[in-house]
């Protein structure tokens, strides 16, 4: 939220500006690219991972002469610098929208952002004014280079009339936490100069707003940050419910590298690490020593709490070379998880024998993704088995970790007393698509995958039955884990554990504090 | 004055394998890597050409090689074998990106 005086940011105008000599107009285009370069190049020292990535891109592109050869071009054959330098990056710019590679169609944005930059030092009138601090900036959209010359340090919003809420500029305003609406559709120009309260989480901007208004905004303000506060006090202490029923609270992860500077008193232990990643790399899939290592320093951090990895959960629509399908109709509903694996048995070995090696350091526990019939389970033990006597006979120090299993595929669900699995995780996202026959990133159908529909809610109400009878636990690590108004539902489902994101552990552990499960269901 | 560096050629080819091909983070590496050499250095998509100079982002970009493409390198003039290498091994090594997979749909 925030409040501030409205600063239109106008796009750059494109004065006709009347040609000098083409001396003149030379040296006045080598000046702005110099002093666009410079601007560039200095964002460039305070930003980080992909702002960085993409100044370093801009830089590139205007230290290069091939960029503006064709209007200096035009320039000694009399045309005025602006016009020249307009018409040379439209041909460049229309060269990557043409792109059927959405990538490179993309960084036409980036090449709009350098064309308005240079043309803004062409302009008599520089538009690039200093912009208060404070300010709740309106403009139609916000190139990256110009969101980081601003200040947010001392407040600000972006208010936008056209813009997208994936958009980069999008991402790094929700990372410093910049209030930004977008899509705001009016025009913008009359709103200078006047006051503005922006909430992006309700999506209100509110102009010229009066006392009344002001101080009710300020009151909703002070609230939220209280709330925020609140919520990460519950971080550090266990899961309880209000009837006092404690509830594992796990964590999902990939990487020792994200586990850094996380304290693992917040958890109960890791529920899910996704192996999957490790084998992304340039060099191909890691060999035994490269997973076992990784695997040992993810126990290591757990000092002594559970940790449970799942397997190489690869497939058509997350290609690896070599590995996986292509070619498939519906990668979906393809080979992959386990299907994947059992087709690469010396693949599966390596690294299941890099497990049974992590084990000795600590509570490792070996998860399947994927899996169908209760022969995919006995195929993998045997695996598990051969990779045991293998090690031993390498005298190489190992132990046997436990073997579970995901439920995400309906037919596991629902025949979940089929498969003597030492344990089950609900794989909800998943789960959720395959039941509800809707995929959650389409977005005409995307409300219908939802987890708290009823048919989810009761398979996974009779899975965590079954666990409770079979005395197998029974844990949850999708998305809906980590989401206040779906936990109340999952423990009322039956689920005492849940996996969720580092960052959803505070929220997560405060919703779980307001379930009563001695209330019947609301 | 006869020239004693007489044209050392080298030419070489391999797969990019990276997931988004020559995009912009690897083309401004490959054009860094391609200025440390003073001989030139050109890329293309065939071993027929077009030829584009390696040393410009503006021309590599224009490529828009994406990922299962084969690029070719050529160099000609001093240590144009070390320059050739070192571009085919940098593409080889998937411009050390570690972990360039796509965007993660949370499987779970």
């Amino acid at each position: 939220m925030a409040d501030g005086v409205v600063t239109v940011l106008r796009a750059v105008e494109r004065p006709r500006r009347k040609a000098g000599t083409p001396a003149q107009e030379a040296a006045a285009l080598k000046d702005a690219l110099e002093q666009a370069l410079a601007e560039i190049e200095a964002l460039a020292r305070g930003a980080i991972c992909d702002a960085s990535d993409m100044l370093g891109f801009q830089a590139a592109m205007l230290s290069d002469d091939e960029l503006s050869r064709p209007a200096f071009e035009s320039i000694s054959a009399g045309e005025s610098a602006s016009a020249a330098w307009d018409a040379a990056m439209a041909v460049e710019i229309a060269g990557y929208r043409d792109s059927q590679d959405a990538y490179f169609s993309a960084r036409a944005a980036d090449l709009e952002d350098i064309r308005d930059r240079v043309l803004g030092h062409l302009a008599p009138a520089a538009d690039g004014a200093l912009i208060p601090g404070g300010s709740v900036v309106v403009a139609t959209d916000l190139p990256l280079s110009r969101f980081l010359g601003i200040d947010w340090e001392t407040g600000g919003a972006i208010v936008l009339t056209e813009g997208s809420p994936t958009s980069h500029v999008a991402m790094l305003a929700r990372a410093r936490r910049v209030p930004m609406v977008v899509g705001l559709g009016a025009a913008a120009d009359w709103m200078s100069g006047r006051e503005a309260l922006v909430d992006a989480a309700s999506g209100e901007v509110v102009l010229d707003p009066t006392e009344d208004t002001r101080n009710a905004f300020a009151a909703r303000a002070g609230r939220a940050k209280a709330a925020a506060a609140a919520t990460t006090a519950f971080r550090e202490r266990p899961a309880v419910t209000k009837d006092g029923t404690a509830i594992s609270v796990n964590l999902n992860a990939a990487s020792a590298e994200e586990l850094e500077g996380i304290d693992p008193a917040i958890c109960d232990g890791i529920g899910l690490v996704r192996t999957e990643l490790m084998f992304y790399g340039a060099g191909g899939p890691p060999d035994e020593e490269a997973q076992y290592e990784a695997y040992r320093r993810i126990v290591a951090w757990a000092q002594g709490r559970p940790v449970t990895i799942r397997t190489l959960d690869a497939g058509g629509d997350k290609p690896i070379e070599g590995v996986t399908m292509s070619g498939e109709s519906n990668p979906f509903l393809g080979v992959r998880g386990i299907r994947l694996s059992l087709r690469h048995p010396v693949l599966f070995q390596t690294q299941l024998r890099a497990l049974a090696r992590g084990a000795v350091h600590g509570d490792l526990r070996v998860m399947l993704p994927m899996v169908t019939v209760p022969e995919e389970l006995e195929a993998a033990r045997a695996l598990l088995d051969e990779a045991m006597t293998s090690l031993a006979s390498d005298r190489i120090p190992a132990a046997r970790p436990k073997l579970g299993i995901m439920i995400e595929v309906p037919a596991a669900a629902i025949g979940v007393d089929l498969f003597d699995a030492d344990f089950f995780s609900i794989g909800s996202n998943d789960l959720t698509q395959y039941v509800t026959a809707a995929g959650r990133d389409i977005g005409a159908v995307a409300d219908l995958a939802d987890p708290l529909n009823p048919a989810v809610l009761r398979l996974i109400a009779s899975v965590a039955r079954h666990g409770r009878e079979s005395g197998r636990e029974v844990s949850l690590c999708g998305d809906a884990g980590g989401e206040p108004r779906a936990i109340s539902a999952l423990l009322r489902a039956g689920l005492r554990s849940l996996s969720v994101a580092p960052q959803s552990v505070a929220a997560a552990k405060q919703a779980i504090a307001a379930v009563d499960l001695r209330e019947a269901t609301p | 004055m006869k020239d004693e560096t007489a044209a050392e050629q080298a030419t070489d080819h391999t797969e990019l394998t990276n997931a988004v091909g020559l995009h912009a983070r690897p083309s401004v590496k490959l054009t860094q890597l391609a200025k440390t050499f003073d001989c030139r250095v050109e890329i293309a998509l065939s071993v027929d050409g077009p030829w584009v100079d390696a040393k410009s982002p503006v021309k590599v970009m224009r490529v828009k090689a994406p990922r299962g493409a084969v690029l070719y390198v050529r160099a000609s003039g001093k240590n144009a074998r070390a320059a050739a290498a070192a571009l085919v091994g940098l593409v080889r090594d998937g411009f050390g990106e570690a972990m360039d997979q796509p965007a993660d749909q949370s499987h779970g």
